[in-house]
């Protein structure tokens, strides 16, 4: 019992101090980054349980801001191989679960 | 309303339907026109009648480039802005391609035209256009290191941050603690340079080393290989060669009052200073200083009070022994790098209460402590013993004066007592030693009888600054005092044998390690006296001044166990180092058809040829 408290009680605590975006890679200017991120961060956090409709957020956000057209990754675990245009892609993690990926290609 | 001319229709003819078609015909045109044809030889109808009616007509501007007009035009434009034209072509050459074709095209017709006179097209105006920039494509995964995203790599990636960002804060607070720490405690930060000074200490030590070598090559020279050649012609007399000085900035003000090698090192001594002026008693310095560097010692101590004697134990050459003025006594461990001595006596440990004349260190005692001797103005010697981490001390003698004075109280209970100036121990019976004192009397004591006195010797009239066994001889010792004489005595007999008058206070007198007839002494005028009784038991081979300033008064004198050279210190604080010309210390002659014999026995031998010399005419004089 005590073990899957311990256990519980270590898993808040990860929750609580991963809870902040972190930047993987990123080759956009720095104002464009930081705005992308905050999009990133609020469109999970508004679709906390529905990947889909964050990415599809981001997405349409992104398009209207930077031009079209943008693609959005969001999941807990996937490989990729992208082709994007320089300049225009952000990778980051959220939340310690999930990774966004954005980049643009038209 | 109704015209004048309107017809009047009656309703049938209202009614009847007229059809109208309109075409494209000129109603104008007449029909059915016939033209004479010559060769079928008849009027033929015309079909073909134009039905084109011109209503309006207007000249453009525009000429074409391939008519004459537009030609000439050309020529005109491009003599008057041919160049503009020129340079436009060229900037927009990117972005007009179509039209510079165009232009290629149209100098076809114009051959006897210069080539580079480039029209920029057939209407003489130029488009300029540009298109935005696109940025590259790339293929790329953007994260190298995981080509396949899973939850324990975005685990390690938030705790590597994590772990940086701490790092980060750490850091940021430990900067300024450390510069409070700087800023409270000065003395921390001493510290911390001495730390990274001692790790450049050894490199500095050798280059200083070397620098030295340098500098003082001649005298090293000398001091290996100059053999004052002019002794040949000298006779029997010899010169000293000043070599070395050792000075030091801290110390010009004290007086050497000590000097000592070490017994392991055969190029390092201990240089004590101090102040034999009561009036004038201040800081004390014990210098440990190296042939190797003579311009800086190698070791310095500083002390509250003068220091006045010292000694090397032989078996532990990283201990010296220590007397100071204020009667005190104190051990300083060269290994140990603290600037304080490892062992010191205090008025509650029985120090002396007198300065401290002299210290010699003994052989270790039954459980293998080492211990040393100590003399002092106070009349006692004491044996001190160094017991784990402190000093015991024991009163081994007192010099009582009553009953040893020769003048015997007159009444008077005086309480007084002999003050001990110098002592040496025996080299072989181990209890055996010889105590000088204030008076002038010389004392010989045993170790095992702490009231009485094996002997006294009626030696001198003055304080006996100096007292120290033949190296050779058992019995032979020799004595010095401020009554300007060196005498030199058989233990075993009351009067001296020799007797030297060197006309002013001797400071201090040693035997040489070579020879056991070789003594050098220093008078309080500044010089060295160095005799050889094997070649003149009148005269001194050499009497020289070793001081470069008069009134400059030399105090102490040693000989180098293994090298030809002596040291001798004066009361400024300087040290001089001088070598012994070869005439000094030179060994018996071969006898005809003898072995030239070497040795303690040879040694003993010579001077016990001189003494039988003297004691009888000395016995004679007893009687």
């Amino acid at each position: 019992m005590e073990e899957t408290e311990e256990e519980k009680k270590d898993e808040a605590d990860y929750k609580r101090l991963h809870s902040f975006p972190l930047i993987r890679h990123s080759d956009m200017p720095e104002e464009m980054r930081v705005e992308t991120m905050e999009l990133c961060v609020t469109a999970c956090e508004k679709h906390a349980t529905n990947n889909e409709s964050a990415a599809k957020m981001i997405k349409e956000t992104m398009d209207k801001k930077f031009g079209s057209s943008w693609h959005v990754v969001i999941g807990e675990g996937f490989g990729f191989e992208i082709t994007h245009e320089v300049k225009n892609l952000l990778y980051m993690f959220f939340g310690g679960s999930l990774a966004v990926c954005v980049w643009k290609c038209s | 309303v109704r015209s004048p001319d309107q017809l009047e229709l009656t309703e049938d003819e209202l009614k009847k339907e007229i059809t109208r078609t309109l075409t494209a015909d000129n109603p104008h045109i007449p029909q059915g026109i016939v033209r004479f044809s010559f060769k079928e030889g008849a009027y033929q109808l015309v079909d073909d009648i134009d039905q084109t009616a011109i209503h309006f007509t207007l000249n453009g501007y525009l000429v074409p480039k391939d008519s004459d007009e537009g030609r000439r035009q050309s020529i005109r434009s491009s003599t008057e802005s041919g160049r503009f034209i020129e340079e436009e072509a060229q900037t927009a050459e990117a972005a007009e391609e179509a039209e510079t074709a165009e232009a290629e095209e149209v100098e076809e017709p114009l051959p006897t035209k210069a080539p580079e006179k480039k029209l920029a097209n057939q209407f003489n105006f130029i488009e300029r256009g540009s298109t935005t920039h696109h940025n590259p494509l790339r293929v790329r995964c953007p994260d190298k290191s995981c080509l396949c995203l899973s939850q324990w790599f975005i685990y390690d990636a938030y705790m590597e941050e994590l772990e940086r960002i701490e790092k980060a804060k750490e850091k940021e607070k430990a900067k300024p603690v450390v510069i409070k720490k700087e800023d409270k405690a000065t003395g921390r930060k001493l510290s911390y340079h001495v730390d990274t000074l001692s790790k450049v200490a050894k490199a500095a030590k050798i280059a200083e080393r070397m620098v030295n070598l340098n500098t003082f090559d001649d005298i090293a020279q000398d001091f290996k290989y100059f053999e004052d050649a002019s002794d040949e012609f000298r006779g029997q007399e010899g010169t000293l060669l000043p070599l070395w000085k050792f000075q030091y900035e801290k110390t010009k003000k004290l007086a050497v009052t000590a000097i000592s090698w070490n017994p392991k090192y055969k190029d390092l001594f201990a240089v004590g200073y101090g102040s034999y002026d009561f009036m004038k008693q201040g800081y004390g310095m014990l210098l440990l200083y190296t042939l190797k560097n003579p311009s800086f010692p190698e070791y310095s101590f500083t002390s509250e009070s003068g220091v006045m004697c010292l000694d090397f134990h032989s078996d532990h050459p990283n201990l010296l022994a220590v007397g100071f003025y204020d009667g005190n006594v104190a051990i300083y461990n060269l290994k140990k790098a603290s600037s304080q001595p490892s062992y010191k006596s205090s008025a509650k440990s029985g120090k002396h209460t007198e300065p401290v004349w002299q210290v010699k260190w003994q052989k270790d005692d039954m459980d293998n402590n080492s211990n040393f001797f100590s003399v002092s103005s106070d009349g006692r010697i004491v044996s001190w013993t160094l017991v784990k981490n402190e000093l015991v001390h024991m009163d081994v003698i007192k010099l009582s004066a009553d009953g040893t004075t020769m003048q015997g109280p007159e009444g008077l209970q005086l309480q007084t007592f002999g003050s001990g100036t110098s002592f040496d121990f025996h080299k072989k019976i181990d209890y055996l030693f010889l105590v000088g004192t204030e008076e002038g009397k010389i004392y010989k004591c045993s170790k095992n009888y702490s009231s009485q006195f094996l002997d006294v010797f009626e030696a001198h009239h003055m304080a006996v600054d100096s007292i120290s066994w033949n190296p050779f001889h058992l019995k032979v010792f020799i004595s010095c005092s401020s009554d300007w004489t060196v005498k030199i005595w058989d233990h075993t007999i009351k009067t001296p044998m020799f007797v030297y008058d060197l006309g002013t206070a001797v400071g201090d007198v040693a035997w040489s390690p070579y020879s056991s007839t070789v003594f050098a002494a220093v008078t309080i005028d500044g010089q060295a006296h160095v005799f050889d009784l094997n070649v003149n038991k009148l005269e001194p081979l050499c009497t020289q001044l070793v001081v470069t300033r008069k009134q400059n008064k030399t105090t102490h004198i040693q000989f180098n166990p293994v090298y030809p050279i002596i040291i001798v210190g004066d009361e400024q604080g300087l040290i001089v180092c001088l070598k012994l010309s070869p005439n000094l210390r030179k060994m018996p002659k071969e006898k005809k058809g003898q072995e030239a014999k070497k040795g303690p026995e040879v040694e003993i031998a010579k001077l016990e040829k001189l003494l039988s010399l003297v004691r009888e005419p000395g016995s004679k004089d007893e009687k």
